[in-house]
């Protein structure tokens, strides 16, 4: 069976974080907020986070806050609660938290949340579950959840729970792994677990492992490496993940890696991106890879990163 | 980022990239500066248009058209033409990015947004998401705009229903149609719109519908969960029910108030030890209940009043909600005969999660008979180690002797009329059953004998009271045998619906009610799961080693546990025994020789009540003498799952957590802790 090859991943990563001209990077140059967690909780999962220059990664991150306490995806763009967490969750990796104002940030959180529990990614009103669990997991990290509505938070993302034990973006949405995890992250994170139907869905989920040892997202579509953190990582926190093939699963993540210029791709032979990098390390250290530090399934940060938070102090 | 083949970068290609990425930064930086400064005029709007045609996920391009759209209708000028027009170029931009990537989020919201305004015509719509739809069948975003659609056109579910029927018919493998399917006809069946209103009448149908898709191809995933919704239909009653209770009905419970056990498995009566003055009503509801307390179930007795008894939910955090919930009767020291009659849902108010309330009152009773603590019992000295000894063990595979009728039946039998309302699901599962065996017949698969297991599954549950046996048990095992060996992938799976359906078969016979044991053996079974706690409420020792259990989820529903091994499992992490910090009897313990330490993922963090799941406060600071000492970070599981238990014994070696400063971490968790791993502490 090949090995993950840790140093080409880590160069590759430090690569793709300094060349901004491929057309590539300018095309996904809206959401490097994201990209920056990708790539850093991936590099701390291989034991390299101290490769990069903090001081500049944090300098970077502030330039990207506006004044509403948001964050956008790069210098110049709209703030989104999807690059907010981001740019928290990259804080706590190094843990400079303190460098925010998390009343700012906290006011941004709660502004978005809806009448009915729900959230909006930005003031322009798109509402779906993921939101809900970027708000959830972001409040969670800055210790103050209790400024959002939990109990309606909880009931709206129930009411997209569906008759196959999943969940979807909005109410009557189709179950779809990514949904999932977010719904079941954000039930683990305000303790509401006993409202799923963990056999149900876990039944689903393992479904998603096909012939070839990959998963996928939902029924009869191809496999593909994010879903090794989207799927596996639901299974975990509602304690089924033993019912996937887990070998097989690490063989399949293993043959995405590009083993001469480092990276992983979403299918064996296919171009590698970080995004993907980053789901099949963080897959493989749910699945008890050696070598790596154990990454948390709810917050999709480092365990000790997540001790840090809650235990010091 | 999906999809591209990896090839080796050649110089043309890179500087071709190049050239495009110039070009894409300088259309940015150009778009920029017209956002920044909100300029909003003809030509900035148009290369906003190229811009999100290039990249339709530049999110800010968006925001900035709904900021121009906005600029534009405050303009006095404007009127209704112009404002069509304004927003049927919108539209445009829209589908021109869907044509890029028609799982834009961005382009999805901004056609929304602009509809929403009222403006622009909705029929069009529909004809879009047909060509959507046509294009890709499972596209997320067209079904989920579909949805937005149907209900500002108010179209009716009928219709909706229908056009999942057409998809369908085009396309069996359309997981998304029959997902759509399903929602709809929840829908019609809880508002029991017309030609909804019969179950009975609907879900044949459906079955039949269903059958195509999944026996043309009993590969494909898309008809399976479909057809699990539709048994889930045809067995679920809406109302909740008693499953189990504890005490039995008719039953006799000696409370015994000392600590040794005197051999009373030989005496008529169930004994308790109770060293606290008071036993558990434990009732097992067959679905999550609330609303159970001391008005909606009465308890009367000669030596209690009812309203000071408090009904707790056996649940996670403070959920009000649970299928077990428990009371605790104090009983007098002196010597007592007396009966206790127990009335569930007499009056309303147990209702269950989805609404339904509980509608078949049922009432038990059973004598409690008190025995005072004797003088002599005293002198034995209580750090004796109490083991599960042999000899206390009703042995597992021994049958019992006399033909016994289990206390269950005697409740349900007041359930009369829901029976004969219930025949048309047992038409409905013996007519699957034949279809599915006869599939069988033509070919072996999976999704064959998954069903068929639980269609015979469901069959026998539904016959239960009045049979007195599960009729397919051995079919069913031999079942999830075959896909052990057939689909070895997700073996574990069917290991575990396995050993609840073993456990299932053999508790069948077993009553509290006559025989009085309190033990149970249930060693060496394979067992990867534990279930039928309906059946198991009256077992004070549990033998459970040499199993493969690596999870005791619903363990907690066994309030009389007092011993407990788990010796010789799979149990791997601390959090792993939080069911057990609702079993206030529990006093042994054994879980040597698991597995807790070896891993570094917990797969049982977020079942469990903790700080990270925001279900407890800051207790941690609150108890200076143990936190002072204990290094928090490493050790916060084994004070969140420890420091509520009641234990006089533990035993915890051959687990790799299990060193010197771990045992004595422990040791100041719990200071009652009398005997850990066989050594016997001051």
């Amino acid at each position: 069976m090949a090995e993950l090859a840790v140093d080409k991943h880590v160069k590759y990563i430090l690569a793709v974080e300094k060349n901004k001209d491929s057309f590539e990077s300018v095309v996904m140059d809206h959401l490097r907020m994201n990209g920056a967690y990708w790539g850093l909780t991936a590099l701390d999962l291989l034991g390299k986070l101290d490769s990069v220059n903090v001081d500049e990664v944090i300098s970077w991150i502030l330039k990207c806050q506006h004044e509403s306490g948001g964050f956008s995806g790069n210098i110049g763009h709209d703030p989104h609660i999807l690059y907010t967490l981001s740019a928290v969750q990259v804080l706590a990796l190094f843990n400079k938290l303190d460098v925010l104002d998390i009343d700012k940030v906290a006011t941004y959180i709660t502004g978005l949340q809806n009448e009915d529990g729900s959230f909006s990614g930005d003031m322009w009103g798109e509402v779906d579950t993921r939101f809900s669990y970027i708000a959830i997991c972001c409040l969670s990290i800055l210790c103050c959840l209790g400024k959002i509505n939990v109990e309606k938070a909880v009931s709206y993302i129930l009411s997209c729970k569906n008759l196959d034990g999943g969940f979807g973006c909005t109410p009557g949405g189709e179950s779809h792994a990514g949904q999932i995890f977010c719904c079941v992250g954000a039930l683990a994170l305000t303790g509401s677990l006993h409202y799923v139907d963990k056999d149900l869905l876990g039944w689903w989920l393992c479904e998603r492992q096909v012939k070839s040892g990959g998963l996928n997202g939902r029924p009869e579509k191809l496999p593909d490496v994010c879903y090794s953190w989207w799927v596996l990582s639901s299974l975990i926190m509602i304690d089924r993940v033993h019912w996937i093939d887990k070998e097989k699963l690490v063989k399949f993540i293993l043959d995405c890696q590009d083993v001469e210029n480092g990276g992983i791709s979403d299918r064996p032979d296919d171009a590698v991106d970080v995004y993907h990098t980053y789901f099949g390390v963080a897959g493989l250290s749910l699945l008890n890879y050696p070598g790596l530090k154990a990454i948390d399934p709810a917050y999709a940060l480092p365990v000790d990163v997540v001790n840090r938070i809650f235990f010091s102090g | 980022m999906h999809g591209r083949p990896r090839k080796a970068p050649k110089p043309e290609d890179e500087a071709a990239s190049s050239a495009k990425a110039q070009k894409l930064r300088a259309l940015q930086t150009q778009f920029f500066s017209f956002h920044h400064n909100k300029i909003y005029t003809k030509e900035a709007v148009e290369l906003s248009a190229k811009l999100l045609e290039i990249n339709p996920e530049s999110y800010t391009a968006w925001n900035y058209r709904k900021l121009a759209v906005e600029h534009y209708l405050n303009l006095p000028d404007c009127n209704p033409d112009s404002i069509k027009s304004v927003l049927d170029d919108e539209l445009r931009v829209v589908e021109n990015a869907l044509r890029q990537n028609f799982k834009s989020y961005g382009a999805w919201h901004h056609r929304k947004w602009v509809l929403s305004k009222g403006h622009s015509s909705i029929d069009n719509e529909l004809r879009l998401l047909d060509k959507f739809q046509k294009a890709d069948s499972r596209n997320f975003h067209a079904w989920n705009y579909r949805r937005f659609v149907a209900e500002s056109m108010k179209r009716s579910e009928q219709d909706e229903l229908k056009y999942t029927e057409d998809m369908i018919y085009a396309n069996f493998s359309n997981y998304s149609a029959w997902h759509n399917r399903s929602v709809l006809l929840s829908a019609l069946f809880d508002k029991k719109a017309e030609g909804f209103l019969l179950k009975e009448k609907v879900l044949p149908e459906e079955y039949e519908f269903i059958h195509q898709a999944i026996f043309t191809d009993p590969d494909d995933q898309s008809g399976w969960f479909y057809h699990l919704w539709l048994l889930d239909q045809t067995v679920t009653t809406d109302s909740p029910l008693l499953a189990s209770s504890w005490p039995g009905h008719g039953s006799d419970v000696l409370l015994v108030g000392d600590r040794c056990y005197n051999g009373s498995a030989f005496s008529p009566f169930s004994a308790l030890h109770s060293d606290s003055g008071s036993f558990p009503i434990v009732l097992y509801f067959n679905q999550p209940v609330r609303g159970v307390n001391s008005s909606t179930v009465t308890v009367e007795c000669g030596f209690n009043k009812n309203e000071d008894l408090l009904w707790k939910p056996l649940s996670a955090s403070n959920s009000q909600t649970a299928r077990v919930w428990v009371a605790h009767l104090k009983v007098p020291s002196s010597d007592l005969h007396s009966t206790v009659e127990v009335s569930v849902g007499h009056t309303k108010g147990i209702i269950s999660t989805r609404g339904f309330e509980y509608s078949h009152p049922s009432m038990l009773s059973f004598k409690v008979h008190v025995q005072p603590m004797e003088r002599d019992s005293s002198q034995v000295s209580v750090a004796e180690s109490i083991s599960l000894r042999e000899e206390n063990f009703k042995v597992y595979g021994k049958q019992s002797e006399e033909s016994i009728i289990d206390s269950f039946d005697q409740l349900i039998i007041k359930n009369g009329h829901e029976t004969t309302a219930s025949n048309w699901r047992f038409e409905a599962l013996a007519k699957e059953i034949e279809c599915f065996r006869e599939l069988l017949s033509l070919v072996d698969c999976k999704i064959g004998k998954l069903t068929l297991a639980r269609l015979l599954k469901a069959y026998d549950a539904m016959s239960y009271p009045f049979a007195n046996k599960l009729v397919h048990s051995e079919e069913v095992l031999e079942l999830y045998s075959d896909l052990m060996k057939l689909d070895r992938t997700h073996y574990q799976f069917y290991k575990d619906e396995r050993s609840i359906v073993l456990l299932q078969k053999y508790k069948d016979s077993v009553s509290s009610a006559i025989c009085g044991p309190i033990c149970l053996r249930l060693n060496n079974l394979s067992l990867s799961r534990m279930g039928a706690f309906e059946k198991l409420l009256w077992v004070q020792m549990l033998d459970l080693s040499h199993n493969e259990l690596q999870s005791i989820e619903g363990l907690k529903a066994m309030q009389l546990l007092s011993c407990l091994s788990l010796r010789n499992n799979k149990l791997r992490s601390l959090t792993a025994l939080e069911p057990l910090r609702k079993l206030k009897l529990l006093r042994i313990l054994d879980i040597s020789y698991n597995q807790i330490g070896d891993h570094s993922i917990d797969t049982t963090r977020y079942v469990c009540s903790s700080p990270l799941s925001h279900s407890v406060g800051s207790e941690l600071n609150r108890d200076e003498t143990v936190t002072s000492d204990v290094a928090l970070i490493n050790n916060w599981e084994a004070f969140y799952i420890f420091k509520d238990f009641n234990l006089n014994q533990l035993d915890i070696v051959g687990n790799t957590i299990a060193d010197e400063k771990f045992k004595s971490v422990l040791v100041k968790i719990m200071p009652k802790l009398k005997q850990l791993d066989g050594k016997l502490l001051d």
